[in-house]
């Protein structure tokens, strides 16, 4: 059985350890060709064959032993190849190793060690390639390190790095020789000059990755994927820091001169980072300690986790922040006259018009009044710290969304293609700096929205250097702005992979009930298809989740039913179906499409509980008094049949509708009654009505257009569905916490610190409205009262701004937090949990795989495999893409919204809702959109137009004339703005790359601020008739005369 | 940590998952105790000596119809990376060799020696993962080389289940990994009965089958290897006589 010499192997590490283990060295490790007939290998592969039956995994049967095949298509000069890349080929080149086109590759276990050490990241990026393309692409990896053909020792001379080189060669030796046979070569493939020289002297063939992907058909476009930029030593430019030593950070850290964090880039200025951490001379509380520039942020870019220095307090920030929106974004017109005149790309040309902070300062301050949040401005008196970055332990670079700077855009659509040159690329995300580029197809990427990954940011180079992905798509095509978004938000919306869709039922769409398999008939799932279910959804809805039921008992209660889509009996736990849906975590829902956590066949037919046909559904059943107080609960799997699907306009005229008296509406109108008495009691509780602002698109069939906007209304059945899950989730929560404490996945939603609600109620005081915010109670009752007369939309407002002070619920696992921290604040509810919408979130997924092992429907071996740290994990997860989805969907309004005002310029009233140094935000309560009123911009205003007229005024958090009381701008003021979309031509610059909706003050009327009164006529005129046809360069025209220009925040 | 990746089909040190580590083992190496044994399993090494039967030394502990069995289970200092000393009543050695003495208590015919005792002296020389089990073969060598009457060869093995596999003989790193559920069992080869069954971390009821099959097999092999050094050692024996 075992045929192996044992070796030791002694490896330090840390604190000077002596770590012993054995290493195995085998004669049965299979070449991975199929054909092979070498009889080492064929006694291997009856091995193999052998420990599958043993193992009974009969699916690791034949050819996902040995995946690869000597029939390939040959490569013309080399002629049938299969390629060995080294460490750094994986390490650098990873996105073009996942182009399919990549194919006929074996990987050392020497270098998948060697990833694994460098970039845990790649390393799992490879494993997930192998283990799902492995075979269709021709993918193997070697155990050389155990082959006792191809294992070497350490010579005492050598590095571990010289050694794993030398290893990497000796098995590309040994496959050479031993695929000879079979018409096969490899080549080695690396960049090291010296390894290919050593690797020829044993007669291995090796290449480059370049040569080898310009030999290979199809191939020499992915060469742009390749990030080697070359770095020109840029004129009066002297470099960046280099980091310090691991060592030296280590130490620093310790000894508490050094301090880490991640860097947050500030929303209004890319040059104005942050992180959080204690100062020593500031005590032991956590403070904002700012890195203003790229100087000082030393190569680090938003999200990195960094390690500062404080920087001395003679440069500590004593002035208020100043806004700059967008990098280069007026540096268009300079830097094309320079261009046009530079026959060669010279990306450093748009660099004059940018330079460090220090000048730009000089340069701004004069003009820009500082955009600040008014409540941090008290701060600026002491200082706050200054650092400089002098390391970073974590990058977070991703895969960015970019475009091409527009000021290369004359040169760069003067290249022809295949000509390689350098170029810039924005980032979408205005945080994240420019990257450089070397592309071949630099006119292609012209007007394009393109994905750009990061490689290094050396010290010489004043921008990141990076590589072409792909491209998206034109900028400014709903589709591809749709993309973007949901790549910029890190949303999976690839389709499901084939292996996914063959967990599902292999009788697809026939799929039907059947008492056998679905274990009615031994007992373990109710059929209560008897029962007059129904569902109520909002119209159009396809994943119905939910449906319910009431009947009344012999002794006057009521038995209420809750029936949620099995989706477990579908999805489980391990299957691809499963991880696929772990790792989405949520359907995400945009403007014109949906993105689902798992397949449609599942989403919206099986599990989606439609009506009159058989489902399988987890029911929660109650038995509830007359005055909704719950006697008895249980929780069990059955099948139901719904007598039909709702809309809640329909259920609700059913309710109002006195003549109908059938069963089915009988209990819908029981349901209605009981929903009323249980959130009244919730609200007796010190549940919160909050509210924020939802619109709805109205879309044209075929284009997908936005033909108008509203809000989302809300009905009395609305309330009635939402009232049951509640319970149910409430019910489950406690249930599932009765029985797994430590595991139970539940829902949380923290106090609010009191001091998020200080600036609100400072503006409500000139209403004479006091919020008390003592508990959720006394904040509930508060805002009910707060109500001005005359004023139907004020107590939204108050309500919409309420709910910004507000924490963000989350998800948790029961075991890492005391039980105190369990409560659900806007709820009232001491503990809470989702189970009610399986199809569209995996934490209800979890919650019902739980709920199943707490009843004995299903065994422990589920519940094995969800250990404490895969489900706090898991938690973080799901908490993440909640959050993402949910900025998502907003952008995607964001998005829909620019399309609605294409072309059009409309004029609405508008609340004021935020104060700020040199502007104010104004909510529009038509379409729900919200945008900041700009008081000035720097290039836009003459200086005689200068805005020192208004000034803020910290007292009554007001933006007043100067001079003159009368115009003043606060909080809750009505305003009227006019509303249109900046319509240059997408690529012209910078901001209409970044297309921004733009908010121009019309009411009440401040010179300088507001347009012109003859504008504002004619803006009105215009509004009213741009259905007529009224030409684009009017407008343009016009927007470019405003003297106050905005942009949207939505 | 993934130890047993299902491309390389290898576990971290170039075992299959049916594989046991190397074992080599001796018999009768120190001369003062009636038997003794040595026995590597991987780079868990152990060293047994066995003194008895004998008369019982306390009274009170003896049985009238019994022999009565005293396992000290030591570690010594130097057994793993940390280099700490634990005394013979720590937790852990306890639970070793109650377990140990347990196991024996069955195997041994105890009714041919009343009122003696047999004194079981395991010292832990390095260890790496399957301490008990490898006391135990340890055990059932020294006891055989000790000429004591047994019903038949107690084998032992420890397995777990990795990454939705069964897997035979963890090592230390297999073994630290916290989820690994991890079984360790002994089995009379001749019955086939189990006589031991100790789980760390949980495993789910269904999976018990595949892995008490897979360590079934473990013991097996362990007998064959066992067997043949008792065969070896007692060949030799009847050479020197014969000398």
């Amino acid at each position: 059985m075992l045929r192996s010499r044992t070796f030791v192997k002694k490896t330090r590490k840390g604190n000077v350890i002596k770590l012993v283990k054995e290493h195995y060295l085998r004669d049965d490790i299979h070449c991975g060709f199929k054909e092979c007939r070498n009889p080492d290998c064929l006694q291997a592969k009856a091995k193999l064959e052998e420990l599958a039956k043993c193992l009974q995994q009969h699916e690791k049967s034949g050819s996902k032993l040995t995946p690869l095949s000597s029939e390939i298509e040959p490569i013309d000069s080399l002629g049938k190849v299969y390629i060995i890349p080294d460490t750094n080929e994986f390490i650098n080149q990873m996105d073009i190793f996942e182009n399919p086109l990549i194919d006929n590759v074996i990987v050392l276990q020497t270098v998948l060690e060697e990833v694994k050490a460098l970039s845990i990241v790649t390393y799992n990026r490879i494993r997930s390639l192998i283990k799902d393309n492995g075979e269709s692409r021709n993918w193997y990896v070697f155990s050389n390190e155990h082959h006792e053909k191809t294992f070497l020792d350490r010579t005492s001379s050598e590095s571990s790095n010289d050694r794993n080189d030398r290893a990497i060669r000796k098995a590309t030796e040994w496959y050479s020789e031993h695929i000879n046979e079979m018409g096969v070569d490899v080549v080695l493939v690396t960049e090291d000059s010296e390894n290919r020289k050593k690797a020829a002297e044993l007669k291995v063939k090796t290449m480059k990755f370049e040569e080898y992907l310009l030999s290979k058909k199809d191939c020499s476009h992915l060469l742009d994927m390749m990030g080697n930029v070359d770095i020109k030593s840029e004129s009066n430019w002297e470099g960046y820091t280099p980091y310090l030593s691991t060592l030296q950070i280590n130490e620093g850290l310790k000894e508490g001169f050094l301090i880490q964090g991640t860097l947050d880039i500030s929303p209004y200025n890319y040059l104005e980072g942050s992180i959080y951490g204690a100062v020593k001379e500031l005590g032991s509380t956590e403070v904002k300690i700012h890195i203003i520039g790229r100087k000082n942020m030393n190569r680090s870019i938003s999200g990195d986790k960094v390690v500062v220095r404080l920087l001395p307090k003679s440069e500590w920030k004593k002035s208020p922040s100043l806004a700059l929106v967008d990098e280069d974004e007026d540096a268009v017109v300079k830097s094309e006259e320079l261009s046009s005149a530079a026959s060669e790309v010279n990306p450093e040309v748009s660099d004059k018009n940018e330079d460090f902070y220090p000048k730009k300062k000089q340069k701004t301050d004069s003009v820009v009044p500082e955009l600040v949040n008014t409540d941090s401005s008290h701060l600026l008196d002491v200082g706050e710290p200054t650092a400089v970055v002098v390391g970073i332990i974590r990058r977070n670079w991703r895969q960015y969304c970019c475009f091409l700077d527009p000021n290369m855009e004359k040169s760069a659509s003067s290249k022809a293609i295949g000509i390689s040159s350098n170029v810039f690329m924005l980032p979408m995300d205005r945080k994240v700096p420019k990257i450089k580029i070397r592309t071949r197809q630099a006119k292609e990427l012209v007007g394009k929205r393109v994905i750009v990954s990061i490689d290094s940011w050396p010290v010489e180079s004043k921008y990141p250097l990076g590589h072409f992905i792909k491209v998206i798509g034109n900028a400014g095509d709903q589709s591809t702005e749709t993309e973007v978004l949901l790549l910029e938000h890190d949303v999976p919306y690839y389709e499901f992979s084939p292996k996914v869709l063959s967990d599902l039922p292999i009788e697809g769409e026939s799929w039907i009930f059947d008492p056998e398999r679905d274990g009615v008939s031994n007992g373990a799932r109710k059929d209560i298809r008897h029962l007059n279910v129904c569902s109520i959804d909002p119209p159009g809805c396809t994943d119905i989740d939910d449906a319910l039921h009431c009947v009344i008992l012999p002794n006057g209660n009521f038995q209420v039913g809750v029936h949620i889509a099995d989706v477990t009996n579908f999805v489980k736990m391990g299957t691809a179906i499963d991880q696929e849906a772990a790792n989405r975590c949520t359907t995400v829902y945009l403007v014109n499409k949906r993105i689902d956590m798992l397949p449609p066949l599942l989403g919206t037919n099986l599990c989606s509980l439609r009506s009159n046909v058989d489902r399988l559904s987890f029911s929660c059943i109650w038995e509830l008094d007359s005055e909704a107080n719950i006697v008895s609960v249980d929780f069990f799997k059955s099948v139901i049949r719904s007598k039909a699907s709702f809309t809640y306009e329909e259920a609700q005229l059913r309710i109002d509708d006195s003549s109908m008296n059938d069963e089915l509406t009988k209990s819908i109108r029981e349901l209605n009654n009981l929903a009323k008495k249980l959130k009244a009691r919730r609200i007796t509780n010190g549940a919160l009505t909050l509210f924020s602002p939802e619109v709805r698109f109205k879309l044209e069939n075929d284009s997908q257009d936005p033909l108008d906007v509203e809000m989302k209304e809300l009905k009395e059945t609305n309330s009635l569905v939402e009232e049951f899950m509640l319970l149910a989730n409430i019910s489950v929560a406690k249930q599932i916490y009765s029985k797994f404490s430590d595991k139970s996945l539940l829902r949380r939603h923290p106090e609010p610190p009191q001091n998020n609600f200080l600036s609100l109620n400072k503006s409500l005081e000139r209403f004479g409205i006091q919020l008390s915010t003592q508990s959720s109670l006394d904040l509930s009752n508060s805002l009910d009262s707060a109500v001005l007369e005359g004023d139907a939309y004020f107590n939204t407002l108050v309500r919409i701004l309420t709910t910004r002070c507000m924490m963000q619920a989350v998800y948790f696992s029961s075991g890492t937090l005391p039980e105190s921290e369990y409560r659900h604040y806007g709820l009232a509810t001491p503990i809470y949990t989702h189970f009610t919408s399986p199809i569209r979130r995996y934490a209800d997924v979890i919650v019902h795989r739980l709920l199943a092992i707490s009843i004995g429907f299903d065994t422990g071996s589920t519940l094995m495999k969800m250990t404490n740290s895969v489900m706090s994990e898991q938690c973080n997860m799901l908490n993440k893409r909640h959050r993402m989805a949910q900025h998502a969907a907003r952008a995607s309004v964001e998005l829909f919204t620019n399309l609605f005002f294409k072309n059009k310029v409309v004029v609405e009233d508008g609340y004021v809702i935020q104060i700020l140094q040199n502007g104010f935000s104004v909510l529009i309560p038509q379409y729900g959109i919200e945008g900041i009123v700009y008081l000035a911009r720097e290039s836009k205003i003459s200086p005689e137009k200068k805005p020192a007229s208004i000034v803020y005024c910290k007292e009554s958090n007001s933006l007043k004339m100067e001079g003159d009381d009368n115009v003043v701008i606060g909080l809750f003021q009505k305003v009227k703005v006019s509303l249109q979309v900046d319509d240059k031509p997408v690529a012209a610059n910078v901001s209409s790359m970044r297309r921004k909706l733009t908010l121009n003050l019309l009411e009440p009327n401040i010179p300088g601020l507001s347009a012109a009164l003859e504008k504002k006529q004619m803006l009105l005129e215009q509004s009213k008739s741009s259905s007529s046809g009224i030409s684009d360069n009017q407008i343009i025209q016009m927007v470019e005369n405003m003297t106050s220009e905005s942009k949207i925040q939505v | 940590m993934l130890i047993f990746s299902e491309y390389l089909g290898l576990r971290i040190d170039g075992r299959r998952a049916n594989e046991l580590r190397k074992i080599t083992c001796k018999t009768n190496v120190i001369d003062y105790t009636d038997g003794s044994a040595y026995f590597e399993q991987g780079n868990t090494k152990i060293l047994v000596g066995i003194l008895g039967p004998r008369e019982a030394k306390q009274r009170s502990a003896s049985q009238t119809t019994q022999v009565t069995l005293n396992v000290e289970f030591l570690v010594s200092p130097f057994s793993s990376v940390e280099r700490k000393k634990r005394s013979k009543y720590d937790r852990r050695s306890v639970e070793i060799a109650t377990s140990i003495k347990q196991t024996f208590e069955h195997v041994i015919i105890g009714q041919l020696f009343p009122r003696s005792q047999i004194d079981i002296f395991i010292h832990l020389l390095q260890q790496d993962g399957g301490v008990l089990e490898a006391c135990i073969n340890a055990t059932c060598l020294a006891l055989i080389d000790a000429g004591i009457p047994m019903t038949d060869y107690v084998c032992a093995i420890n397995a777990g289940y990795v990454d939705d596999s069964p897997m035979l003989d963890l090592n230390m790193v297999e073994e630290a990994s916290f989820d690994t559920p991890n079984i360790t069992i002994a089995v009379l080869i001749r019955s086939g009965k189990i006589c031991l069954l100790q789980l760390e971390s949980t495993l789910a009821v269904d999976l018990l089958a595949p892995v008490l099959e897979l360590a079934k097999t473990g013991c097996k092999y362990i007998h064959s290897v066992l067997d043949s050094t008792i065969k070896e050692s007692t060949q030799s024996m009847i050479n020197s006589v014969t000398l």
